[in-house]
């Protein structure tokens, strides 16, 4: 589902060069749960957001489902992102004057979804992360764990076949994150869904199919938790 | 899509009100302006009481002499001869009125001086122009060829001379130490219209000056009345033919030029722009867009800093849409759509300003007998101007946050 080939990421200033992420190779198979685990600035999170088609390499090859992005046009990036990935953040990322249900309709703003199947689809996907009773509430109005409800309705209203979640736990108590987690499972096992997850809990990390761990920008251990992907 | 647009740009409206009133408050005031001044152009350039039929009339209010030789030129009104002799005699016209320029002269009254601006017509200038006569009647073709004293005054100069008297008509009055019997008085006309505008109208006969003078150059206008807006081409045509047969009186000019236009065109003819065809009203108009323009850019541009400042702000929602999806475009789109919300409730606000300012206007008097409205050209193009209002300072900052990169969009947060 996808696929990284010897993906390098070099951030440069006038003076100085720093090295992200150094040949990275992965594969992820249509379906699997996999965690990224590692120290502040191992690359992480430009791993993720590469993946996520949100930033480009220095070098090397990305391709989702099979299709080579790395010479797509803006326009095109956009499109393929929509259809595609669903994304999930640490800082949940809502927009604050929207309500909670046009928060979540706004991945379907961008394709040709009426008004009213934009509506049912996010009341769907709210009922999914539990907070159907919830629609007309600013983000203002929701506690950490709700928020990061509404964010993961959003991730998956387009049902996207990959969900990118950058430290969807690092901002909430264990008792929040673990409900975010089993809802993360859940969307797994039930929807079938590809996720890629960012994480600085191995606890929540053990509960995947795979992970990986990184350190200064390299791929040092690629560990099978669950058998069924490896 | 244009739903979810107008809920953010509500909710971005909302969210910092001081930058809400101070963007209102510029886009309200420029609007204001712009809308005032459109309506005073569109009173000076449309037909209006008495010119109501500029559609089917042509102006020759201008006479031009070359030297072609030593690019010497002579350019003025034409004289009554020249008016009576070439354009009274013209087939295509249905009527051709003949009026001088006002001249400023002054009246006494109660010891008190009176400025009048008076002018000489002849009497088709009646059935030309639409005059609302409050008393009286206009003066005769017998009454202008027997040279009589008579004269059709405002009534501004009737209640200035006369007070309040209830009725005028058959009185003397005594302008330029000359006296007239009052044949009728006239709805005011303002200055801006100087064709028709006088505050008494006296036959040319009674002129001081001979108007039987041969010589091309004076003091007179003529208005040619078609039959419809189709004659027009014919009259102009037939005015050419006219013209070209006429030769320069001043010694060593060797070109003759005199055109029949449309009331707009007849003065702009003398300006800079006026070489051209159409007499200079194209040009015109596109200076008039460039002034308009650059007054529009000094706000503008105080509300491209505002929007940079606002959008800004909105990184991580920016990060977030195209992320979800939005392409660069998509996000341009939605902050010039946004914009234009913004600049169109000021645009509101400006136009029901300029109706409480055309009223203090009107009310002031300013201007003595103009009466500015806001019809619907004028509106229409106060809503142009606040639509190039919205793009002039909705592009450059949409452009430029859509050139953000998600990654750091989303840092920024």
């Amino acid at each position: 589902m996808i696929q990284l080939k010897a993906v390098e990421k070099t951030y440069r200033t006038d003076t100085i060069e720093t090295t992200a992420l150094n040949g990275i190779d992965l594969n992820v198979a249509k379906g699997e749960f996999l965690s990224i685990m590692g120290p502040s600035g191992c690359g992480k999170s430009t791993l993720l957001n590469i993946i996520g088609l949100l930033d480009t390499p220095t070098r090397g090859e990305v391709l989702i489902g099979g299709q080579q992005t790395t010479q797509l046009s803006d326009k095109q990036l956009a499109r393929f992102r929509n259809q595609q990935l669903g994304f999930i953040f640490q800082s949940f990322h809502l927009i604050n004057d929207l309500r909670v249900l046009d928060n979540v309709e706004l991945p379907l703003l961008y394709r040709n979804v009426s008004a009213r199947e934009r509506a049912e689809l996010s009341k769907e996907a709210l009922a999914k992360v539990g907070l159907g009773n919830r629609m007309k509430h600013f983000p203002s109005q929701l506690s950490g764990g709700q928020k990061q409800r509404v964010a993961i309705a959003r991730a998956i209203v387009g049902q996207p076949a990959i969900v990118l979640a950058d430290e969807p736990t690092g901002n909430l108590d264990s008792a929040m994150g673990n409900e975010i987690m089993d809802l993360l499972l859940q969307l797994n096992e039930q929807d079938g869904a590809t996720i890629v997850m960012v994480t600085h809990d191995e606890l929540m990390a053990r509960k995947t199919h795979r992970l990986v761990r990184l350190f200064d920008g390299a791929q040092v251990n690629d560990h099978y938790l669950k058998n069924a992907y490896a | 899509m244009l739903k979810n647009y107008f809920k953010t740009a509500i909710a971005v409206l909302r969210r910092r009100k001081f930058f809400t009133f101070i963007s209102l408050f510029g886009i309200a005031f420029t609007l204001t302006i712009v809308t005032v001044l459109a309506a005073f152009v569109d009173n000076t350039v449309s037909a209006n009481y008495p010119e109501v039929h500029r559609d089917r009339s042509l102006y020759i209010t201008l006479l031009k002499q070359e030297n072609t030789k030593d690019q010497g030129q002579w350019n003025s009104p034409a004289s009554f001869y020249y008016l009576d002799k070439y354009v009274s005699t013209l087939k295509t016209p249905e009527k051709v009125a003949i009026s001088s320029f006002f001249n400023p002269t002054n009246a006494y009254r109660n010891g008190r001086k009176l400025a009048v601006n008076l002018k000489y017509t002849n009497a088709p200038f009646w059935e030309v122009m639409q005059f609302d006569f409050i008393e009286g009647k206009p003066f005769t073709e017998q009454q202008v060829a027997n040279g009589e004293r008579v004269a059709v005054i405002s009534e501004d100069t009737k209640r200035d001379y006369f007070g309040n008297a209830a009725s005028v008509a058959g009185q003397t009055i005594e302008v330029d130490n000359q006296a007239y019997r009052v044949s009728g008085v006239v709805k005011s006309v303002p200055v801006t219209m100087p064709i028709a505008h006088a505050d008494m109208y006296v036959p040319y006969t009674v002129s001081k000056a001979d108007y039987r003078q041969p010589t091309l150059m004076g003091n007179y206008t003529a208005v040619l009345l078609g039959r419809s807006e189709a004659d027009l081409p014919a009259m102009q045509a037939e005015y050419a033919a006219v013209v070209a047969r006429v030769k320069p009186e001043a010694k060593g000019f060797d070109v003759f030029k005199s055109n029949a236009d449309p009331y707009l065109s007849s003065f702009l003819r003398n300006s800079p722009f006026g070489d051209t065809d159409d007499g200079g009203v194209g040009r015109a108009m596109m200076a008039g867009a460039l002034i308009l323009l650059l007054f529009m850019l000094l706000p503008a541009l105080n509300l491209v800093n505002i929007n940079i400042s606002r959008i800004m702000e909105r990184s991580s929602e920016i990060g977030v849409r195209k992320a979800f999806g939005a392409s660069g475009h998509t996000l341009v789109g939605q902050f010039i759509v946004e914009n234009l919300i913004l600049t169109f409730l000021g645009c509101c606000i400006g136009i029901l300003v300029s109706f409480v300012a055309i009223q203090v206007i009107n009310g002031a008097g300013l201007i003595n007998n103009i009466h500015l409205t806001i019809n619907g050209t004028v509106l229409g193009f106060s809503l142009i101007a606040c639509v190039v209002f919205g793009l002039l300072s909705g592009v450059y900052p949409a452009w430029r946050m859509s050139r953000l990169q998600v990654v750091q969009a989303l840092k920024d947060r």
